[in-house]
Order: structure tokens, then C-alpha cells, then sequence
């Protein structure tokens, strides 16, 4: 590996995998709450239409999907992406369907004295929702959001089928390049293990904030994984059927 | 939007032909990720550390690193150390193994969720460790784990178009196959990832329900 091709490919492939992963959490982020909360909505074709885009962004591969857009949405709509921003919609539109799902457990995990206590203090759908049931409902929601960054950073990888140059992409160019195939990939599987690394411990730094904002000392994860939080099987299940089901890239 | 059911209906053969590597590589690499991550799990709960601390950081790596990337990476090293499958093979076994990392944490939840009476009962009967596991922990612990296995196998499927990416002939390499020859790209595309909806939309209802009839 020479130091042409870590300055000229690895070094910038780095940074596109770190925006691509930043652009398209904070878009899977605004589908999440948007698509989660509008599935609490008491009109049954609010719920009905949002849960039918759950069900079919959950049902495809996110990688079809990103070939979809690539390939077809210039064909059929006259319409082309930047392959940077078909990939960011790929993953945003994928994730914040499965976000949406965590949204909306969070939210129905708060408890119902709570809403009941700002409808009798007779405070508009919008107060209650911004002032009482969102503040309590976020901090549950940030774990199970930390492994869903993790995934998603994983699904980055997929840009690079659809020639965006991230680190995959790098990859593959230094191995036509050099031949090393054992060094560059266990170079960049490294690579994706400590952006993983770093993204969980900021997500626990997000969570103890958001616990301690509200009154809650962090739940003590003890001796469990590294990264991963330890999951009981109810949870795992709960979680699995919920959220990794169309997982990874999943 | 220019849909040309003739084009359709040319690749629905194709896609059928497809369908079945898709199918087979789910298969196949679920087989090997209720084996690997059962391995895993058990090896959690060894005595010695000289076991437990190096199995969960393997898995742990292989759980946060990219799937296409490890792919790529069987794909292309193994040969150079004279090991040499066909891209299918190693689609399954990259598949399976990164998949095993998750079915692990799966089982782990399980076995941890079997009450301590019964391990202490096992020892009391003087079980072998060998007989422990197998007629009494892991009965009762995979039981209430299989919505959980099943929902894996579904994220499996939607994860196995990246095999395409080293050349195996699923449904996505038949459409980017169809699409290179004769230019059509809209109706394969679209009735692969219809395809994939068709599938996993009724697999995930079909666990909900086991997930409601096994209760917790």
C-alpha cells in the first residue's frame, strides 16, 4: 500500500463514508419522527398510508433499492441523482423506516398517566407531544437508534457499488492498484471498526445527557458486549422483529 | 414512466432462475449462522476467559464491520492462500458468518434467560456438562428464540443481493445482467425489488404470529 493511494483514495474515501453516514442518518432521523408520529395520528389513512411505506421500505434490500434509483429513476422519471444523493436517499428512505418503527415504540412506551396529565391540562396535540411525550420517549429511543447507526454505517459500504468513492471503493481500487488484497482489506475492515467504536461511545455520552435531562441515571450495561448493548431475549426479540428485521442493510 | 410488459414478462424466467440462487444462498447461510452463532454462544458461557474473551471480540468485529466489505475480503484473499470456492460458496460462508454474530447475541439471550434452578438441577442430577446443554438448557432456550432466528433469515435475504457484487447469479446479477445486454433497466429493477417485498413481507408476518403464539 503506497502513500499515493491513502492520500489520494483511503484519506477521502474516509470522509465520504463519514458525511454519507451523517447525511443519511440525520434524513433517516427526519423520516423516523416524521413517519413514527404520524403512525400515532387518530386519522386511520395517516396511519394506513405510513404503514404501508413502512412495510414496503422494511420489505426491500436497500441495495436494490439503491440500484433503483441509480438506474431507473433517470429512465423512467427523466430525473437524475448525483450518485452521492441517490445513496443518501437509498439509506435515509430504508432507515427511517426501521427508525420509525423505534420512534413509535418509544413513544407508546411512555406512560399513559402522562398524556392523560396534559389532556387534562388541557394542552394542544402539538404541546403534548413536544413537551411531555418526546422528552420522556427520546432517551429510550437512543440505544436502540445506536445500533441502527451502526448499521447503517455498515450499509455504506453499498455506495460503492454504485461508484461513489468510499472506502469500499478505495478499497477495490488500491487492490487493482497494489494486488494486496489481505493488507487494504484488513486495513479497512479496521477502519470501519473504530468509526463504529467511536459512533457508539457518542452515542452513550447522547444518552447519558438525554437520561440525566429528565432525571434518570444511565442504565449500567455491566458485562456485556463491547459495543452492542447487552439485550435480554424479550428485547432481542422485541427489537429484531421491530427493527434489524429488514436489517443490515440489512 | 415508460412500462413495457413484454420486457417483463422476457425476464420473468430469468428472475424465476434467479429467485432460486437467492433462496438457496438464504438457506445455506442460515444452516451455518444457527451453527456458528450457537458455537459462539456456548463459548460465551465457557469457564475460561482464555475462550470467552476472544470469541467476543472476534464477533464483536465481525458485527461492526461491513458485510460487502468482508465478502470482498473472502473473496479475494482467500484464493491468494490457495483456498478456492466458487463465488456462491463463499457468498454463503461470508453471509453465514457475519449473520452468526447476531444469531449469537440471539442465543445468548436465550440460554441467559433459562432460570438458574434449572443449571442447578442439571448439576444435582450429576448431568454431564455435555447433557446439560443439550437436554436441558438449550431445549428450553431456543424455543423462545426462534422469531428472533426467523427474523435474521429474513434480514439474511434482504441481504444477499451483495452477493451479486462477486459475481453470483442471483435476482439482482440477472437484472444488472438484462440491463447490460438489452438496455432495459426499469422492469427488472422494479420486479426485483417487488420480488423481494413479495417474499419478506409475509416471512416478518408470519414470525410476528409465531412471536404471539410462542409469548414470552
Amino acid at each position: 500500500m503506497t502513500a499515493g493511494l491513502w492520500e489520494n483514495w483511503l484519506l477521502p474515501g474516509v470522509w465520504i463514508t463519514i458525511q454519507l453516514t451523517l447525511y443519511s442518518a440525520i434524513f433517516a432521523a427526519v423520516v423516523a419522527f416524521g413517519i413514527g408520529i404520524a403512525r400515532t395520528s387518530p386519522l386511520w389513512i395517516v396511519r394506513f398510508l405510513t404503514g404501508f411505506y413502512v412495510e414496503v421500505f422494511r420489505g426491500t434490500s436497500a441495495l436494490v433499492l439503491m440500484f433503483w434509483l441509480f438506474f431507473v429513476m433517470p429512465l423512467a422519471f427523466q430525473y437524475q441523482l448525483v450518485p452521492m444523493w441517490a445513496a443518501v436517499l437509498a439509506l435515509g428512505l430504508t432507515y427511517g423506516a426501521y427508525g420509525s418503527e423505534i420512534v413509535r415504540g418509544a413513544i407508546a412506551a411512555v406512560a399513559p398517566a402522562q398524556r392523560e396529565a396534559a389532556i387534562a391540562l388541557s394542552f394542544t396535540p402539538a404541546q403534548r407531544m413536544r413537551r411531555v411525550i418526546l422528552p420522556q420517549a427520546i432517551p429510550e429511543m437512543i440505544p436502540p437508534f445506536n445500533n441502527l447507526l451502526i448499521e447503517l454505517l455498515k450499509a455504506t459500504a453499498l455506495v460503492s457499488a454504485v461508484s461513489v468513492a468510499d472506502i469500499t471503493f478505495a478499497a477495490q481500487l488500491s487492490r487493482l492498484a497494489t494486488g494486496d488484497s489481505l493488507e487494504i482489506y484488513a486495513i479497512i475492515l479496521v477502519l470501519y471498526f473504530v468509526l463504529a467504536f467511536v459512533l457508539t461511545r457518542l452515542m452513550r455520552l447522547l444518552e447519558r445527557r438525554a437520561k440525566a435531562g429528565i432525571g434518570q441515571a444511565p442504565v449500567k450495561s455491566g458485562k456485556g458486549p463491547l459495543i452492542t448493548r447487552k439485550l435480554s431475549a424479550r428485547q432481542e426479540a422485541e427489537q429484531s422483529s421491530n427493527i434489524i428485521t429488514a436489517g443490515g442493510a440489512q | 414512466m415508460s412500462w413495457n410488459w413484454d420486457v417483463a414478462k422476457d425476464f420473468l424466467p430469468e428472475l424465476g432462475k434467479g429467485l432460486l440462487i437467492t433462496l438457496e444462498a438464504t438457506a445455506l447461510g442460515s444452516v451455518l449462522a444457527f451453527a456458528l452463532g450457537l458455537v459462539w454462544a456456548m463459548a460465551f458461557r465457557s469457564p475460561t476467559r482464555f475462550v470467552r474473551w476472544p470469541v467476543a471480540a472476534v464477533v464483536e468485529f465481525i458485527r461492526n464491520t461491513p458485510l460487502l466489505v468482508q465478502l470482498f475480503f473472502f473473496y479475494y484473499v482467500l484464493p491468494t492462500w490457495d483456498i478456492k470456492f466458487s463465488a456462491l460458496t463463499t457468498g454463503v460462508i461470508a453471509l453465514g458468518l457475519h449473520y452468526s454474530t447476531y444469531t449469537a447475541e440471539v442465543y445468548r439471550a436465550g440460554i441467559d434467560g433459562v432460570p438458574k434452578g434449572q443449571w442447578e438441577a442439571a448439576t444435582a442430577l450429576s448431568l454431564s456438562r455435555g447433557r446439560t446443554w443439550i437436554a436441558v438448557i438449550l431445549p428450553q432456550a431456543i424455543r423462545r428464540v426462534v422469531p428472533a432466528l426467523g427474523n435474521y433469515v429474513i434480514a439474511m435475504l434482504k441481504d444477499s443481493p451483495m452477493l451479486a457484487l462477486i459475481g453470483v447469479v442471483d435476482m439482482l446479477q440477472k437484472a444488472r445482467a438484462e440491463g447490460a445486454s438489452s438496455f432495459q433497466y426499469i422492469e427488472p429493477y422494479t420486479m426485483v425489488g417487488i420480488a423481494f417485498i413479495v417474499i419478506a413481507y409475509p416471512a416478518s408476518l408470519l414470525m410476528r404470529a409465531l412471536e404471539r403464539r410462542l409469548g414470552h
